[in-house]
């Protein structure tokens, strides 16, 4: 058989669109392979390559599959009792669109230009609202779940003013600063993209119900994963690789050492993507992965218009965050909010720093709490916010 | 012969009058005992044969009958070796019975005719009194504890033989002279002061607070902040007892058997810290005869809690009931025993499984472990906690100390005023805290400016405080008002009032 390339492929497709009713067919037996256990995106690839057609795949003989060596025998075996649940998949098939879930395969126009040239890209993408426009630039914005508040501020700043500037931003929606990076955005009037290690009809984490519901209004929630996938830890990394393909840059916020952030990181650098660092003080044990970017030649971020910049959006000169908060502030309230930063602060520490009684500073402090100048990150500490 | 000699039995807290009769008469020889007894008072008969044997008294083989009566209620303790071993002389004719009326019997025999001390008697000299007796005879160990009570004569006596002595010849003792010492009189000593506690300003704020308005309170955060040594040292500053408080802790002590030997009455305010791994009934008193446990021996003072979340559940829940009516009440097949339970709880937690939070180098407990570890406490005992305060680690400077601490003496003064306040407010009412007060009294005597009125509603909205937290932040705010001496909650009252809102408010909204 002729080898065919990419392209070739596309318009054969495109032929065979003429047809609506085959395509719709081909659709449903690749949603059939793709749902098949142990089933990659490159062997799906390989035996469209092959074929051309996956309903042949279905009728061909699992035996005569492995020995053209397109499936290993386990994978031929498994693949031929999964013959059985076609009908369950089509019934599945059917259900996707009731459910309002989009099922793009990599074989279409709809597919994310950003991640059809990329090796290794999923073969099928599910999602619920919208895709990223190519036209227009993305950033992914990672990093640690159990961040500090200093990351989460700077994440939250970060996602806004990158909506404003009208930079799509793309992240994985877990705890710490993949949600305060969708949050900002969100806040800044964007559109916001989520990439989930589970089906795009699962919510996790679960207390990002509000996120998940609000995301799509705007943006989108993508996925490669099927209908119903549980969270399971090995999906993570590989869905990482679809972040950082989405996005133009990667921006990391705080990482450890051996941070799951900093496979994204791996994966944009195969990628070919501008890879960004938040710093942090040498001694946060949070922003050690982010320093060490830093070292090897990472971009830095020392505010969100370093991102800007590197997209050539020309930014407006905004006030220093100091500046602009103490402006209307009170006298005493001005003494206690400059004794605080982003790294909060024990009350005790407050009380010694601006001489004041405690209970004066306590009552300073919640009222800048009450303006949004401060917050109480957890007990009797406050910080700034950004 | 028959005799019939008083003495007092032990039920819960109180004493009841227990009269011992003897009979000798004819028939098979043996003693029998009757009277609902437990096994260490039906033992007594061998002890007392033996005592009287080795004290000098022959006693000849004759058919006895020993009753406790009221019969139908069961008796424990070895307080009766005494009375029974008397008893039996009287009934043998060996010693006049009517040299024993209007005297009340109490102690525990050895077999060499000893007297040993007995547990809980303040209460069984109390009831002594109450009956119109006149006399105790008690073991010399017990006779300043005796003593306290007062308007009683109290006759300490160390053997059988000197007691058979003084029936003969009641002058052969020299009169125990009546040491009563008056309430107020002589103050307390601590052996520790908050000058010692170096910075920690909030914690010590907090613990003031919770002394004034009698508020139980709980500390978050990280091993070695202080917590524990702030909270030992809390009953430093609590006004000092006066002489019904003393009594009544002394007698929850004195059942236990923990009064320190030589001390009647206990003049410090007790402070109690049972470790994580104590019991349900430890804690709150139990067993088929009733025993006062934690809460009782706390009362009056501080019941302290170290690492709260890891006393298990279901002792914690236990303390729901007696937070709320103050004390605890037991029933049991014989009967409804109540003890007291007027204690300030202080609680301390770490704020998380490793106890670094929120020190993000150190902690890497995920958000879900943080709330997990925090929602080990259940929201009703949440609730009956007014004031939160966290904890942090020392700095240097803290530790080195910057001098013109505050003492316990000035903070107790402060505590004093706002417990007099408190007085005067709930006087003729059967509340005596601020921390008792409900909606009614909230109404009453929280009122707030106008202006103050709108912010509270503000932050109420703003930070989604629950209708429980509003009532606390109003009584923590009247005890700050208090302790500064006015008379209405000012701006800064309700504000630091609403920082120590619980940790529900402030971990489980963010």
């Amino acid at each position: 058989m002729e080898q065919l390339t990419f392209e070739d492929m596309k318009t054969d497709f495109g032929a065979a669109n003429g047809s609506g009713e085959w395509t719709e067919r081909e659709r449903q037996y690749l949603y059939w392979l793709s749902r098949a256990p142990a089933m990659g995106a490159v062997t799906i690839k390989k035996l469209w390559d092959r074929c051309r057609s996956f309903e042949a795949v279905y009728n061909m003989e699992e035996i005569a599959l492995s020995r053209m060596g397109l499936l290993k025998e386990n994978q031929a075996a498994g693949l031929g009792s999964w013959k059985r649940c076609l009908g369950k998949c089509r019934e599945e098939y059917g259900a996707l669109q009731e459910k309002g879930i989009r099922f793009v395969t990599f074989l279409e126009e709809a597919y994310p230009g950003r991640l059809k040239d990329l090796d290794g890209s999923p073969a099928v993408l599910y999602g619920i609202g919208r895709f990223p426009d190519e036209e227009r630039p993305a950033a992914a914005i990672v990093g640690a779940r159990d961040c500090s508040h200093y990351g989460r501020e700077t994440a939250e700043a970060l996602g806004k003013v990158l909506a404003e500037a009208g930079v799509q931003v793309i992240s994985g929606m877990a705890l710490g600063i993949d949600g305060a990076g969708h949050r900002g955005c969100l806040k800044g009037g964007g559109d916001t993209y989520a990439v989930l290690g589970c089906g795009v009809d699962v919510c996790y984490p679960r207390n990002h119900i509000s996120m998940y519901m609000e995301i799509p209004q705007k943006g989108g929630i993508l996925s490669e994963y099927g209908p119903g996938q549980a969270p399971i830890p090995g999906n993570f990394p590989a869905r990482n690789r679809i972040i950082s393909g989405l996005s133009d840059v990667v921006i990391v916020v705080e990482a450890r050492a051996k941070s799951g952030s900093l496979i994204t990181v791996d994966c944009g650098l195969e990628q070919g993507k501008e890879i960004f660092a938040v710093p942090g003080r040498n001694t946060d044990s949070l922003s050690r992965g982010c320093n060490h970017l830093i070292r090897q030649g990472a971009g830095i971020v020392t505010c969100p218009e370093d991102i800007l910049d590197f997209f050539q959006i020309p930014m407006k000169k905004t006030e220093g965050v100091d500046e602009k908060k103490k402006n209307g502030l009170a006298k005493k309230e001005k003494m206690v909010y400059s004794c605080l930063d982003l790294q909060p602060k024990y009350i005790d520490r407050i009380v010694e720093d601006s001489g004041l009684s405690l209970g004066e500073c306590l009552t300073l402090l919640l009222e800048l709490e009450l303006g949004g100048h401060i917050i109480q990150t957890a007990g009797h500490y406050y910080a700034k916010k950004l | 012969m028959f005799s019939k000699i008083n003495s007092i039995g032990l039920k819960g807290l109180d004493g009841y009058p227990v009269s011992v009769e003897v009979d000798a008469g004819d028939g098979l020889p043996g003693v029998a005992m009757v009277g609902a007894l437990a096994p260490e008072v039906r033992e007594a008969q061998d002890r007392v044969r033996t005592a009287l044997k080795n004290s000098g008294y022959h006693v000849r083989p004759r058919k006895v009958t020993v009753n406790l009566s009221p019969a139908d209620v069961r008796k424990n303790g070895t307080g009766f070796d005494l009375p029974i071993a008397m008893g039996m002389l009287c009934a043998y004719g060996m010693v006049d019975a009517r040299k024993l009326e209007g005297a009340a019997l109490v102690g525990e025999l050895g077999l060499d005719g000893e007297l040993k001390p007995v547990r809980g008697i303040l209460s069984l000299v109390l009831e002594a009194k109450a009956q119109g007796w006149n006399r105790c005879f008690l073991p010399k160990e017990n006779v300043r504890e005796g003593q306290a009570i007062g308007g009683i004569e109290i006759i300490g006596i160390s053997s059988l033989r000197e007691m058979a002595e003084y029936m003969s010849d009641p002058d052969s003792i020299e009169r125990q002279e009546e040491i009563r010492k008056e309430s107020g009189q002589d103050r307390e000593e601590y052996p520790m002061d908050y000058r010692e506690v170096q910075g920690q300003v909030l914690m010590k704020r907090a613990a003031e607070v919770a002394a004034a308005g009698c508020h139980n309170l709980l500390y978050i955060g990280p091993a070695g902040t202080g917590k524990s040594m702030v909270a030992e040292r809390i009953p430093t500053i609590m006004p000092s007892c006066t002489r019904k408080e003393r009594l009544e802790i002394s007698k929850v002590y004195s059942i236990c058997g923990l009064l320190p030997p030589g001390e009647a009455l206990l003049s410090r305010r007790p402070f109690r810290s049972p470790h994580h791994s104590i019991t349900g009934a430890a804690l709150v008193g139990g067993g088929r005869n009733p025993m006062p446990g934690e809460l009782s021996l706390a009362s009056g003072g501080v019941l302290f809690l170290d690492e709260f979340p890891e006393f298990s559940k279901h002792v914690i829940e236990m303390l729901r009931q007696p937070l709320e009516s103050r004390k605890v009440v037991l029933s049991r097949v014989s009967g409804r025993y109540e003890f007291p339970a007027r204690f300030i709880l202080v609680a301390a937690m770490n704020p998380c499984p490793c106890g670094h939070y929120p020190d993000r180098n150190r902690c890497h407990c995920t958000r879900q472990q943080v709330q997990n570890y925090l929602g080990r406490i259940s929201g009703p005992i949440l609730d009956r906690i007014d004031i939160c305060a966290e904890a942090a680690p020392i700095s240097f400077e803290d530790l080195r100390g910057k001098g013109g601490q505050e003492t316990s003496g000035d903070i107790r003064k402060r505590v004093e005023r706002a417990r007099k306040i408190q007085e005067q407010r709930f006087e003729g009412m059967d509340i005596h805290f601020n921390s008792e007060m409900n909606g009614e009294h909230i109404r009453r005597y929280c009122g707030l400016e106008k202006e103050d009125e709108q912010f509270f509603r503000s932050v109420y909205r703003n930070m989604n405080l629950s209708a429980r937290a509003y009532t606390r932040i109003l009584k923590v705010a009247r005890t700050i008002a208090d302790l500064e001496g006015r008379e209405g909650i000012s701006h800064e009252h309700l504000c630091e009032s609403i920082s120590y809102r619980s940790l529900e408010e402030k971990y489980w909204n963010s």
